[in-house]
């Protein structure tokens, strides 16, 4: 338990001396006054330029070919070359940690503008930041999960995640009794549940305190944000796939190829760092179901799990049903010898 | 200025001059290069799907030829230190093709990078300035940063003594020194940090380990100036540039004590690996014998082992290591060997089992293949180039007619 205290005390800044990890700057928009945030807004800026910069010699290149593409094209309409203008900035766009919150709701709602003109429909994407005072965390009761594995469905439908592939976040680890050894446990099991004999352990991201993910990526597009969710920018990722490698807890997943999500089952409440649709080659991975959680709501698997075995909350509310668990039961976490401090606890009844 | 823009002119007419078999290789080199290309484009087109690689092996065949390659390209650093510093005479006919060598290999392990992105198209996000570059967190930032660092020193210091040669002047040793020296701490750089990309991971036991980078070097120095025997005497078979006996005997001697040092190693992780089994030698169990039945890496890694065993073993009796015969064949024999040991034998184990234990098993598929193949013709092809018009700048045969 002492890890959590030290967690919540580091959160609170009541005694920044037992911070051992180096203060990572706060987002541009966080509002917080501490220093690196000017750093990396002066970084920022001039990034921005020189990028805006590079973007211009680049359309100068493109130009004179787009020019005479589309004006002898008479098939090209006005809402083509819209399209082809959003994906335009779209590309050139730059990393979403870094963004303004004005240069975020433009992105949000230029990609909403792509999905309505492809696919006649309107999605609501947002772009809301972390809310102050605010430390996601999750508990799961190993006594009550039966691994029925609907909270793995409502992932997957509230996530928007491959239906080719079959991409799921959550696994549902099925021990026999008497051991506690994952390498024995059955991952994928077909048969009725719960299994005589059996009890089941949900993983997922534990969206660490200190995630070794997102030190390794090359392009810093995957993040801690202030409410602790471990997010990726999609756009901004290059598909290099270390941080996959670099996670010891398999809380991430790749787009080896386009995913696909029927047009009908899309889910049109949409994050920019969540559930929006993603593309090949760009690395995803659980949210806390951010595009909810962000706006007061459960994430949909503790929503959908029918035995209670779920806990969501906010690790700095006292008060929360989260730390009457963490108070009251004996938790426990998976490979805390990694020292990555998971915001993701077990516990029996 | 001008001699160099007429060196390039020159060079670029030597390259398309040559024998029948020049012609034929050459073509055969780019008959290759094309069809990986067109793999390259189904890659392209459909995504890393179409590769073996999955969740579970999230690197495979090109990271592996990667990880080899720029063992390889530090290997250059076995003629360059005796040569400029230690001002050894041996290797002096033979440290510009190894810098050629490095040159092509580095290039190589470019191509295999960016083969592996997900996004090829937003590799502009790594370019500092208007990318956001994550140095010195990311370890893969500082590959970056050490192999083109390394390929422009590569370029640069036998690019100024071709063109001084060139021009029948003596090259300026103020002038390129600074750029040797730094090239000697720069290629162990290059190895160590790559080391580090894996070593750096808590989440792979296989890798995590502080023997990884001195492995690395150890087998790199075996592997590079073993292919460099091979390559010095095939050079002296089809050209007249003229290399020593001396000079290939000598760079055996390296080799030998490298793989001596490698086997060492190798005994020294087993050990530690086997005498008490515990969870963090499952990857090794599944590289050398195999687990829940899947063993497809068995044979490959018992057979690269047993080479490499026979290469040593045949390198440390000096008579053996005193005729051509025998070193060509153990240099054949520990290049496989090491390409194997380091390439799949290191990454795929590394990832298996997953986390939470699953093994799958990785072959890798045509399109991967085709890849890989044609990135090594790719390597080959602009080794030759390199090669062919050094080799005729430092017999004489072309020279700067103003």
């Amino acid at each position: 338990m002492i890890n959590l205290i030290d967690l919540l005390r580091k959160r609170n800044g009541e005694d920044v001396a037992l911070t051992n990890t180096p203060k990572e700057p706060c987002s541009p928009t966080c509002g917080c006054s501490n220093e690196p945030q000017s750093e990396s807004n002066d970084v920022f800026s001039k990034k921005l330029s020189r990028r805006e910069a590079f973007k211009s010699i680049t359309a100068g290149l493109v130009a004179g070919y787009g020019l005479v593409s589309s004006s002898c094209s008479i098939t090209e309409t006005k809402s083509g070359q819209d399209e082809k203008q959003l994906k335009w900035d779209e590309y050139f766009k730059g990393n979403y940690k870094l963004m303004t919150d004005e240069e975020k709701e433009a992105t949000v709602s230029r990609l909403e503008k792509l999905y309505e003109q492809r696919n006649k429909e309107r999605i609501n994407m947002s772009a809301g930041n972390a809310l102050p005072g605010v430390l996601y965390g999750y508990a799961f009761n190993i006594s009550k999960c039966q691994g029925y594995m609907d909270c793995v469905n409502a992932c997957v439908e509230e996530n928007n995640q491959d239906r080719d592939s079959q991409m799921q976040f959550i696994r549902i680890h099925e021990h026999k009794n008497g051991s506690f050894n994952f390498e024995h446990a059955e991952d994928n099991y077909f048969h009725e549940v719960p299994a005589e004999g059996h009890f089941y352990m949900g993983t997922q991201c534990f969206h660490c305190e200190n995630p070794p993910c997102i030190d390794v990526c090359p392009v810093q597009a995957t993040w801690k944000e202030d409410d602790g969710i471990v997010v990726v920018d999609y756009d901004w990722c290059i598909g290099c796939r270390y941080c996959m490698a670099a996670c010891p807890y398999d809380g991430r997943r790749f787009n080896w190829s386009t995913p696909e999500v029927p047009q009908e089952e899309v889910n049109k409440n949409q994050h920019y760092l969540g559930n929006r649709l993603r593309r090949k080659g760009a690395m995803e991975k659980c949210t806390f179901c951010i595009q909810r959680s962000r706006s007061g709501k459960n994430p949909a698997c503790v929503e959908a799990c029918p035995t209670g075995a779920r806990v969501f909350g906010n690790l700095l509310d006292p008060n929360s049903e989260l730390r009457w668990v963490l108070k009251n039961k004996k938790v426990f976490r998976l490979k805390e010898d990694l020292g990555t401090e998971p915001k993701f606890w077990y516990f029996m009844d | 200025m001008k001699a160099f823009l007429q060196l390039i002119k020159d060079g670029f007419l030597t390259t398309i001059t040559g024998s029948r078999l020049y012609h034929f290789w050459m073509g055969f080199l780019t008959l290759i290069m094309l069809i990986g290309a067109y793999a390259y484009s189904i890659q392209v087109r459909d995504g890393l799907a179409v590769t073996a690689m999955n969740d579970r092996v999230s690197w495979g065949l090109y990271i592996s030829n990667f990880t080899f390659l720029v063992g390889v390209a530090a290997a250059a650093v076995m003629l360059v230190l005796p040569t400029y510093i230690l001002k050894r005479s041996e290797f002096k006919r033979a440290v510009l093709i190894g810098e050629g060598l490095a040159v092509s290999a580095l290039l190589m392990c470019l191509a295999f990078v960016v083969a592996d992105m997900g996004s090829p198209a937003n590799l502009w996000h790594m370019i500092p300035g208007i990318g956001v570059f994550n140095w010195p967190s990311s370890m893969l930032a500082w590959d970056v940063i050490v192999l083109n660092g390394y390929l422009l020193i590569n370029i640069s210091v036998p690019l100024y003594i071709l063109v001084m040669h060139y021009q029948d002047k003596k090259p300026n040793k103020k002038v390129y020194l600074p750029g040797v020296i730094i090239s000697v701490f720069w290629a162990v750089g290059i190895h160590m940090v790559t080391a580090f990309l894996y070593a750096g991971l808590i989440a792979r036991p296989f890798w995590n380990s502080s023997l990884l980078g001195p492995r690395f070097l150890a087998s790199a120095f075996a592997a590079g100036p073993a292919l460099m025997i091979l390559i010095l005497a095939a050079i002296r078979k089809f050209s007249n540039f003229k290399i020593d006996n001396k000079t290939l005997k000598k760079l055996a001697l390296v080799t030998t004590v490298a793989a001596q040092i490698n086997l060492i190693m190798l005994g020294s992780e087993l050990f530690k690996e086997f005498y008490r089994t515990t969870h963090h030698s499952l990857s090794a169990q599944y590289l050398f014998f195999g687990l829940e039945g899947k063993d497809s890496l068995v044979p490959w890694i018992r057979t690269a082992i047993s080479m490499n065993v026979v290469a040593t073993l045949i390198l440390t009796v000096n008579r053996f290591r005193n005729n051509m015969k025998w070193i060509g064949l153990s240099c054949l024999l520990l290049f496989v060997a090491v390409w194997i040991e380091k390439g799949m034998g290191l990454i795929v184990p590394g990832f298996l089992p997953g986390p939470w234990g699953e093994v799958v098993e990785y072959a890798p598929t045509w399109i991967e293949i085709a890849v890989t193949l044609g990135i090594w013709a790719m390597g080959c092809f602009i080794f030759t180039v390199l090669a062919k018009t050094a080799i005729r700048i430092e017999t004489g045969d072309l020279r700067y007619k103003p």
